[in-house]
């Protein structure tokens, strides 16, 4: 075990992945000479060299494009898209080419491809800077779509996406990049679609993902002093998302919060209440709740930017309503 | 009429007409199938085009790799595809080349480096560029060569995968199948640059256009760029003009082209031009040109025979190719 911050965590993984198979390589803006916006693949271009870590020009299409091309003929690519805000750039090649091709060619092709890329809210960089879109991907078939929470999680995931045969996309939360906590040593994979239960409890469940999950575990702190105990469940990953541990712990509780930074319509936690809705119905006591950001453009301004956002604050309070406790019987 | 240079054997010069032949005849077939409802969907066929396809494929090694846009039945036959599996493909049955999956816009043949046709315009530029990074990468003696049409020169695409393919100096073949209409659209009224072999000018890669109903001139260039591109030069562009004789899908009702047009470049028919030359040259005779005739008439009826027996794909494939194991 070490102590590595999720983004030391993430570049052990790339670089054990990349001493294990030569296939693998990087491409994106600034991931080799300036070693990374967010420095993640900090050391990997003067370890690997200009044909393994490639520098390309400010093109997300062509970055995603090649990247698929390169899958299908026979490498690992990664290519890191520098926040999740420009991967809207490269939705052709993400919606319609690497999530359609080894569909419609009938098996024939594989893209064993992941996309990296960060994002995250609450920096007040306005609005093109701080969206949440992973929903605008766990809507489309044929993309798997990772949300790892803690640098052990991030590490392991990452390897695993790496080891895929589907393309991936990788959303790393660029708040929790200085984030620490105990990573193994070893050479280790959390195979996708797993869930963890990041905390048990009896009396809510609280569903969530990427930074969220701390905000959840926080929560629990503070609702702890109501004498409720929460049970939290970190998805790891949005496709596949693993239902059973969320149906059974619905089960258990009877009470269901998910939590996400996205805007509520539409997002992942409307998908997670239909599924909870669907499925879990007559145990559960009370409506599935969604805490999500508001339906807004993010506003640059300090106050208004954090009244877009869940916190742990609303998370608690939410939790108060819906078991219809008072603030005041805090113990 | 120029002489056809002895670059070529009789037997591979046959082998061009035989190929631009099939690829007409199937072509034809299709239009009569669609009608009849056998197929279904956008259907683009590439008749009048196809010196264009077989003049190029025909210069490459058969571990060269290509990729297409949505009009690929031509590309698909001109690089080894069987005609029975694009037909059955077509018909959507379980036979066919994507086992039903795909349809007439979404071919590929992993065994042949046909690596797909790609049905929104421009989409299979960076694709192509991608397969060039794999090629140099992996210190391969190959060519990717990327086929698209007019309309895609006006996309983002064409022009970010135009820079990283010259920047990084990777073994592509950019041909620009100017048939000189994207859609209903002519390409006077779409492209401020009109000779759009000049839009390679941007990006310092070097460029030509040329007849593309000849498909000896066509045969010619590719095999001196795809030369040039092995030796290690970097990407090359070729702009070959040509017409398609069908509206742009056979949903197209074709009321933007006129009749005057459309005889000026049917009188330049790749296939009966070439015929003439074999003919005249005494490279071969009339009985042989209508044996060959016969024989790609036999193997798409049996194509056709083959698609109408095959079976429907079963309902386990709804999900099974979503995702790799």
């Amino acid at each position: 075990m070490a102590e590595l911050s999720y983004r030391e965590a993430l570049n052990t993984a790339l670089k054990e992945e990349m001493d294990r198979d030569p296939e693998i390589m990087i491409l994106g803006e600034e991931v080799a000479f300036y070693q990374g916006t967010y420095k993640v693949t900090r050391g990997l271009y003067a370890e690997y060299g200009e044909n393994r870590i490639k520098d390309t020009p400010i093109s997300e299409e062509m970055i995603v494009g090649a990247a698929v091309g390169a899958a299908m003929s026979g490498l690992r690519p990664i290519a890191e898209i520098m926040t999740i805000n420009f991967t809207l750039l490269a939705m052709d090649q993400i919606v319609n080419h690497a999530a359609k091709i080894r569909y419609m060619f009938g098996g024939q092709a594989k893209v064993p491809l992941v996309i990296r890329t960060p994002q995250g809210a609450g920096n007040q960089l306005g609005a093109q800077h701080s969206q949440h879109l992973e929903a605008y991907f766990v809507h489309c078939p044929g993309i798997r779509v990772v949300v790892p929470s803690s640098p052990a999680d991030a590490k392991g995931l990452l390897k695993s996406a790496i080891r895929d045969d589907n393309p991936v996309l990788f959303i790393e939360d660029q708040n929790l990049y200085n984030t620490k906590g105990e990573v193994p040593n070893y050479d280790y994979i959390i195979p996708l679609g797993i869930a963890n239960i990041a905390r048990t409890g009896e009396d809510v469940t609280l569903i969530s993902y990427s930074k969220s999950v701390q905000d959840c575990l926080q929560a629990t702190k503070i609702l702890e002093d109501y004498d409720i105990n929460a049970e939290v469940i970190d998805l790891r990953c949005l496709n596949p998302v693993d239902t059973t541990t969320i149906f059974q712990s619905v089960k258990k509780t009877g009470l269901a919060v998910i939590v996400n930074e996205a805007w509520k319509t539409g997002s992942v936690a409307s998908e997670i209440s239909s599924l909870i809705t669907e499925n879990c119905f007559q145990y559960l006591e009370s409506p599935v709740l969604r805490i999500c950001a508001e339906d807004v453009p993010m506003p640059y301004n300090k106050t208004l930017e954090k009244a877009a956002l869940p916190s742990v604050e609303t998370i608690v309070n939410s939790v108060l309503d819906m078991l219809k406790v008072e603030k005041s019987e805090r113990a | 009429m120029p002489k056809i240079d002895n670059f070529l054997d009789n037997p591979e010069l046959i082998e061009l007409y035989r190929k631009m032949v099939l690829i007409r005849k199937f072509e034809e077939k299709c239009a009569q199938m669609y009608l009849r409802g056998n197929i279904s969907g956008f259907t683009h066929l590439y008749i009048g085009e196809e010196a264009v396809a077989v003049g190029t494929i025909s210069a490459l090694f058969d571990k060269d790799y290509i990729v297409s846009a949505y009009r690929d039945h031509g590309h698909a036959l001109a690089k080894g595809s069987s005609p029975k599996k694009v037909m059955a493909e077509l018909f959507g049955k379980a036979t066919g080349l994507c086992r039903g999956l795909g349809g007439s816009m979404h071919l590929f043949d992993q065994k042949n480096r046909f690596m797909g046709g790609y049905a929104i315009v421009g989409g299979g530029i960076p694709i192509a560029v991608g397969i060039g990074m794999s090629i140099n990468y992996k210190d391969e003696d190959l060519v990717c060569v990327c086929f698209f049409g007019d309309g895609a020169v006006n996309e983002g695409a064409f022009h970010e995968g135009m820079n990283l393919a010259k920047l990084w100096n990777l073994p592509v073949l950019f041909v620009c199948e100017n048939n000189y209409y994207g859609m209903g659209t002519s390409v006077n009224r779409a492209s401020s640059v009109e000779k759009i072999y000049k839009r390679a000018c941007s990006y310092d890669m070097p460029s030509v256009a040329i007849d593309g109903m000849d498909v000896i001139e066509v045969r010619k260039t590719v095999n001196n760029a795809v030369k040039k591109i092995r030796r290690g030069s970097g990407p090359y562009f070729i702009e070959m003009q040509t017409y398609r004789y069908r509206p742009h899908s056979m949903a197209d009702p074709d009321r933007y082209r006129t009749p005057e047009e459309e005889s000026i470049w049917k009188d330049r028919d790749p296939i009966e031009h070439y015929a003439r030359r074999l003919i005249t040259e005494g490279i071969i005779d009339t009985y042989e040109l209508s044996e060959i005739n016969e024989n790609i008439d036999n193997e798409i009826n049996e194509a056709v025979e083959f698609s109408q027996n095959s079976p429907e794909p079963s309902k386990e494939m709804l999900y099974k190719y979503v995702y790799a194991e």
